[in-house]
């Protein structure tokens, strides 16, 4: 039976885009958010728009993600600050190049535009970068954008499609068509969507994510430093072995001229501390790949969580142990991309629509036996 | 780089300059670091003028101590920027990172001028009332420029007479509190040498019409400012004026003091009895702990730094006269409290964060300073939100945000480290 009414927990980009979504479609909806609207990971993230291809669902999930992107472009508020400059990955050497040519063909036949650089291509695209790098792959329809406002967006939008959303209102649990609320009060609906973040674990129990703290230091206006959105090609490495400590160049340029400069990735640390040692190797890797970059004027540090998974997908469908509690859930570091294809897949499988791409991949079924084992990490 | 020193003085104001000559005058050895190019603080800032008062006199006793104690170790042009570990501050100076290491900190780090968002107030011309004074002792001629001095607090007639002093035509100074309430406070420190200082501002500035319960409403000007329409909650009237000094009194500088840890209770620095806080070896002096002028500033910079260098008797010793000075702090916190209609002094589209250009309307649909921050930038440029966040403290209630490093802006390299990090360590982060 297609569900009529939904409860979505968490107003992140994530909780935000699927009510939008799921209201959308028709469906009375409830968006209930803690604290408000983009205020936790979706705050801390850089808000890249970007096509990935660690594995192919991955590909299949971004590069969808990155259409509806496009598609709602014409329709964001200027506030949203969304600038298609392109992705550059960087290649340090030979060996990275291979990468480069890898991954065009990769992309290629997925019918994403990249082109490749050489040394001088690269020189040309970025002065700033560092003599001596061996070139990179554009990927010029990859965006940024500014994640907290288009959040708001997202739930402006589900509230214009009538749904009801609540701020500042926690919730306790969330189970068998009920949600309790801190206050005491409860709501029911055919569906609950937790969409919670890295906390979700805490409403739907046994989920196999873990948070992944990150750093990012974000400096003065200067606008033109840098044009595309950095990141080293050592970044594939670096960012997807899931066990240490691990930091990459990746430099964003906002529109308001000022540098984003990311990242790290952590697992060990819970607490929300700037930590120096980390921003020190940041900063270390990024002086190798941006001399210049010493001379600005940083004027903030700030951390975030990112939901990480075992397989680096995200969690995208009903749990397992309460039909009537869906997930929305641990998207990593590529939620704000994966936002809007998240709230397609959900809405396709809760209406029964055909969806774009296969969504068994990001179906939390797939942790079952790991689940029942407890083996998953 | 990193120093060691026993004590580390943050802020060389008066607390700072006293903190730091009883501490070493203990045997300790001191760094005194301080963002200006000169000890001083923001009264004793810049070459002394022609008048000899008691604060020009008590300048030169406190420089001459400071200056001829050879266990002191200024640093200058020097700003603390984050707390990287226990016991350790990090800092830049000319562009470089420094880091002390303490067994113990004071922190004297002082207050700024609170600027509320009125209609004009960004206009050039428009000025903090301290910030004016501080621009012309750094060079700025107001030679037969028509000033208008306006906001609140002790500073205004102090800031109207030096301007007096060097040349500018003071038109009028108006200060929000009422007659009512300077009275009580006139009568209440009486017995005072301050009652004497204040009728010696106000000697200063005869012929200046002084004006209480009166506030600014809105500046005017094309490109620059041409007048300003004050307002005494019956009446409104336009003053035309080239410049306008404008401070509705001070806000402490507590942002160190909260990356250390320290507990703070309504916007103050909570310290014991010897200017302890809560942290262990970390001490707090002067506007921090409480807006309390020039001598308690001193008192407090004595007792913090003689109990730093662990001369506790002579510490409590200070303690009578500091509290004495701290009666005097509380009535002038009662005295210049902001009245109730400057709740409205921003209008829809006056702009509340210049440093990224949002106006009253954006920024009052917000619930909270983080939603608002995140929405808007509102507090997120360079100022990091010191002008604005105490503005918005006031005018909506809204609390601070949790601080975070860097403090101040400071240079990508800077943040970095002290030194090139060896690296063994980078690559045991790094993995590819
Ligand atoms: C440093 C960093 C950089 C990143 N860079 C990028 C990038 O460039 N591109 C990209 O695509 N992604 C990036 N990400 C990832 C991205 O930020 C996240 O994947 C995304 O924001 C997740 O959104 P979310 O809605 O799931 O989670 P959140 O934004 O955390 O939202 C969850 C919401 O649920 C609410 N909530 C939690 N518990 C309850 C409860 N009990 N009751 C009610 N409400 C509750 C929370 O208050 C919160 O608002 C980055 C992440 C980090 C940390
Ligand atoms: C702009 C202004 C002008 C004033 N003018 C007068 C006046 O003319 N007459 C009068 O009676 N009172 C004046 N006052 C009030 C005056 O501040 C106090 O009476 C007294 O100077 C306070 O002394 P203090 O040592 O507590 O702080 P301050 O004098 O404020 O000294 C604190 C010092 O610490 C420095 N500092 C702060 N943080 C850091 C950091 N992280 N790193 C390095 N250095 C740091 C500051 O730059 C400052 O130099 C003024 C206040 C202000 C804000």
């Amino acid at each position: 039976m297609a569900a009529r009414d939904a409860i979505v927990i968490g107003a992140g980009i994530v909780g935000a885009a699927c009510a939008a979504e799921l209201a959308h479609a028709g469906l009375r909806v409830t968006l209930l958010e803690q604290a408000q609207p983009g205020t936790d990971a979706t705050a801390a993230g850089m808000g890249h728009i970007v096509v990935m291809d660690d594995s192919p669902a991955q590909l299949a999930l971004t590069h969808l993600s990155r259409q509806l992107w496009d598609n709602l472009a014409p329709s964001l508020p200027d506030t949203v600050e969304f600038d298609r400059c392109g992705t550059l990955w960087i290649a340090q050497d030979e060996e990275e190049m291979a990468e480069v040519h890898r991954k065009h063909a990769t992309y290629g036949a997925a019918g994403v535009e990249t082109e490749i650089l050489d040394a001088a291509g690269l020189h040309a695209a970025e002065p700033n970068l560092a003599a001596g790098l061996a070139g990179g792959l554009l990927v010029p329809g990859d965006a940024v954008l500014y994640p907290p406002v288009a959040a708001r967006f997202l739930v402006e939008r589900a509230v214009a499609s009538s749904a009801k959303f609540l701020a500042d209102t926690p919730v306790a649990s969330a189970q068998n068509h009920t949600v309790t609320l801190r206050d005491g009060s409860s709501l029911h609906a055919d569906v609950i969507v937790n969409a919670a973040g890295a906390s979700a674990g805490q409403l739907t129990p046994g989920l196999p994510i873990r948070k992944r703290k990150g750093h990012l230091v974000i400096t003065d206006r200067y606008p033109g430093f840098c044009r595309h959105q950095l990141i080293e090609l050592g970044y594939l490495k670096s960012a997807h072995s899931v066990s240490a400590d691990s930091v990459a160049f990746n430099l964003q340029p906002r529109r308001t001229g000022q540098m984003l400069l990311g990242s790290s990735r952590q697992y060990t640390d819970e607490s929300s501390a700037v930590d120096g040692r980390i921003v020190q190797a940041m900063i270390e890797r990024a002086e190798h790949y941006a001399p210049g970059i010493g001379a600005l004027s940083a004027l903030r540090i700030w951390t975030g969580f990112r939901a990480a998974t075992p397989d680096k997908l995200p969690l995208i469908g009903p749990s397992l142990a309460d039909a009537s509690v869906w997930l929305a859930t641990g998207h990593e570091g590529l939620g704000i991309t994966t936002s809007l294809a998240t709230a397609r897949l959900l809405a396709d499988q809760l209406l029964g629509r055909p969806s774009p791409i296969a969504a068994e991949p990001y179906l939390p079924a797939r942790f079952e036996n790991a689940q029942k084992t407890g083996a998953h990490d | 780089m990193t120093r060691s020193f026993d004590i580390v003085v943050v802020g060389a104001g008066p607390a700072g300059i006293a903190a730091a000559c009883a501490a070493a005058e203990q045997g300790r050895r001191v760094a005194l670091l301080d963002d200006n190019p000169a000890p001083g603080g923001q009264i004793w800032r810049g070459p002394s003028t022609a008048h000899r008062d008691a604060v020009s006199r008590a300048k030169e006793r406190w420089l001459h101590r400071l200056q001829q104690n050879p266990a002191i170790t200024s640093l200058h042009g020097c700003r603390v920027f984050d707390v990287p570990g226990d016991g350790l501050l990090a800092a830049e100076q000319n562009g470089q990172r420094v880091d002390l290491r303490y067994s113990k900190v004071v922190l004297a780090t002082g207050a700024r001028e609170l600027f509320l968002p009125f209609p004009g107030w960004t206009l050039p011309g428009v000025y903090g009332a301290g910030g004016l004074q501080a621009m012309v002792k750094a060079g700025l001629p107001v030679r037969d420029q028509r000033v208008v001095v306006a906001g609140s607090g002790p500073l205004l007639l102090a800031v109207a007479a030096y301007l007096r002093e060097t040349g500018a035509r003071v038109s009028a100074v108006c200060e929000q509190a009422s007659w009512r309430s300077l009275l009580r406070f006139g009568a209440s420190i009486a017995h005072t040498s301050r009652l004497w200082q204040a009728a010696g501002y106000r000697w200063r500035t005869r012929g200046t019409p002084f004006h209480a319960g009166c506030w600014p409403v809105a500046a005017h000007g094309g490109k620059t400012l041409e007048s300003v329409t004050l307002s005494n909650g019956t009446r409104q009237w336009t003053v035309p004026c080239d410049l306008l000094a404008c401070g509705f009194h001070l806000v402490p500088n507590t942002e160190l003091a909260s990356l250390l840890g320290c507990t703070l209770q309504q916007g103050f620095v909570t310290v014991d009895a010897l200017q302890q806080t809560l942290i262990a070896n970390v001490f707090c002096a002067g506007e921090p702990t409480g807006i309390g002028g020039l001598e308690l500033s001193l008192a407090e910079g004595e007792v913090a730094g003689l109990a730093a260098a662990g001369a506790i008797r002579a510490a409590q010793a200070r303690i009578p006269r500091r509290d004495r000075l701290r009666a005097f702090a509380a009535q002038l916190a009662v005295t210049f409290a902001l009245r109730q209609e400057l709740h409205s002094l921003s209008k829809a589209d006056t702009i509340v964060c210049r440093c990224e250009d949002v106006t009253w309307r954006t920024v009052s649909q917000y619930t909270g300073w983080r939603a608002a921050k995140l929405q808007t930038r509102c507090g997120m440029g360079p100022c990091q939100g010191r002008i604005c966040g105490s503005a918005l403290n006031f005018l909506l209630e809204w609390s601070p945000d949790s601080v975070r490093p860097p403090i101040f802006p400071v240079s990508i390299a800077s943040l970095a480290g002290p030194t090139a990090s060896a690296p063994a360590e980078l690559s045991a982060i790094q993995e590819n």
